[in-house]
């Protein structure tokens, strides 16, 4: 099938062209996701470690607080036995652990207003992720869709060039029927005329002899129409009654009088 | 085997109508390489005819892709050579 075979090649190929010409959206779509996810899970590592930290410095002020307190009380002991130098000593000791626990303290404030951060950082980044992978998978079911449309529009068609043949096809089928409809019409214009003869009337002739055929026609109607008066069959025209009572009443007074 | 003839619609065609037309279809590709008007017009004519009466038509509301594709029926010569070589897509 040489010829056959080498126009449909060249169908199929011109339909894959249109449908490769654009790379597919739905794998850069997936990669970004996985770009964002990976980028999300950074800013997840990035709120555990700031917590850790925060954590461990609340641990070491607590150790301080003890050690303060501790210092506190031995300073206390020692003013109780007496012993002036061990106090100062002690409250020394402890005027320095009370830097370091507002040091701390200062560090705990920052970390924590760093975790707040990062949390409502990663919320929103979570939610802009959520909403485009959402997106993502309307984009990707519309291309898919697109496409599937795009191979039925190659399989209904050929492919877009023959719908152009689809067209002419249409109009070629339009033009005859509006011609054959001029010529019914210039047809029923002659024949009413009498210049053509109505070859499909039984008694076919020239128009003096259609004349004459209509008259006998009526006229026939017309006895019939007094055989029916004369009152010959009553019976029959009671059943006939019936039939035009159903059919059409305004006949049946018609027939009466 | 569906054979669509453009602007026309698919048919249905069963394979022991092949070698026939395949022989009409050999003729039509002969005389678009002689070049011959005449013959091409006759040949393709007997083509589409043979793939119309030994064919039935495809449901319109069927999707299905055409395995073999022919030029409609007043296609001329020039076209279908245009149709075979204009791209280049298809060598000779």
């Amino acid at each position: 099938m040489s010829l056959m075979q080498r126009i449909s090649l060249i169908f199929r190929s011109k339909a894959n062209k249109a449908l490769d010409r654009a790379e597919d959206p739905r794998e850069t779509l997936d990669y970004s996701y996985q770009r964002q996810l990976d980028l999300l899970s950074k800013v997840r590592r990035g709120v555990a470690d700031v917590a850790t930290s925060r954590k461990r410095v609340e641990l070491q002020v607590n150790q301080l607080e003890q050690q303060q307190a501790k210092l506190q009380d031995q300073a206390e002991k020692a003013i109780g036995m007496g012993r002036e130098d061990l106090a100062r000593e002690a409250l020394t000791r402890k005027s320095g652990v009370t830097g370091q626990i507002t040091d701390l303290k200062a560090q705990h404030a920052q970390l924590q207003g760093e975790e707040e951060k990062l949390t409502l950082a990663q919320q929103r980044l979570q939610a802009k992720v959520e909403s485009f992978r959402t997106r993502k998978e309307t984009i990707k079911a519309t291309y898919t869709a697109a496409e599937a449309q795009t191979r039925i529009n190659e399989a209904m068609s050929g492919i877009g060039e023959e719908m152009g043949d689809v067209g002419l096809a249409i109009q070629r089928a339009e033009d005859k029927t509006a011609q054959m409809q001029a010529r019914a019409g210039a047809i029923d214009e002659l024949i009413a005329s009498g210049a053509l003869d109505d070859v499909s009337s039984t008694n076919s002739g020239d128009d003096i002899a259609r004349e004459l055929d209509a008259m006998s026609s009526q006229s026939d109607v017309e006895a019939e129409l007094a055989r029916l008066k004369g009152g010959s069959q009553p019976q029959a025209i009671e059943a006939g009654d019936n039939d035009i009572l159903q059919a059409e009443p305004e006949k049946k007074t018609e027939g009466n009088a | 085997m569906i054979i669509r003839i453009l602007g026309e619609g698919q048919y249905d065609v069963s394979d022991d109508a092949l070698p026939r037309l395949n022989e009409l279809d050999a003729q039509v590709e002969a005389a678009v390489e002689a070049g011959d008007v005449e013959a091409f017009a006759t040949a393709l004519g007997a083509l589409l005819v043979g793939v119309r009466t030994a064919g039935v038509a495809h449901p319109a509301d069927s999707l299905d892709e055409s395995d073999l594709i022919l030029p409609p029926d007043d296609a001329t010569i020039d076209e279908v050579r245009e149709l075979l070589g204009g791209d280049g897509l298809i060598p000779g």
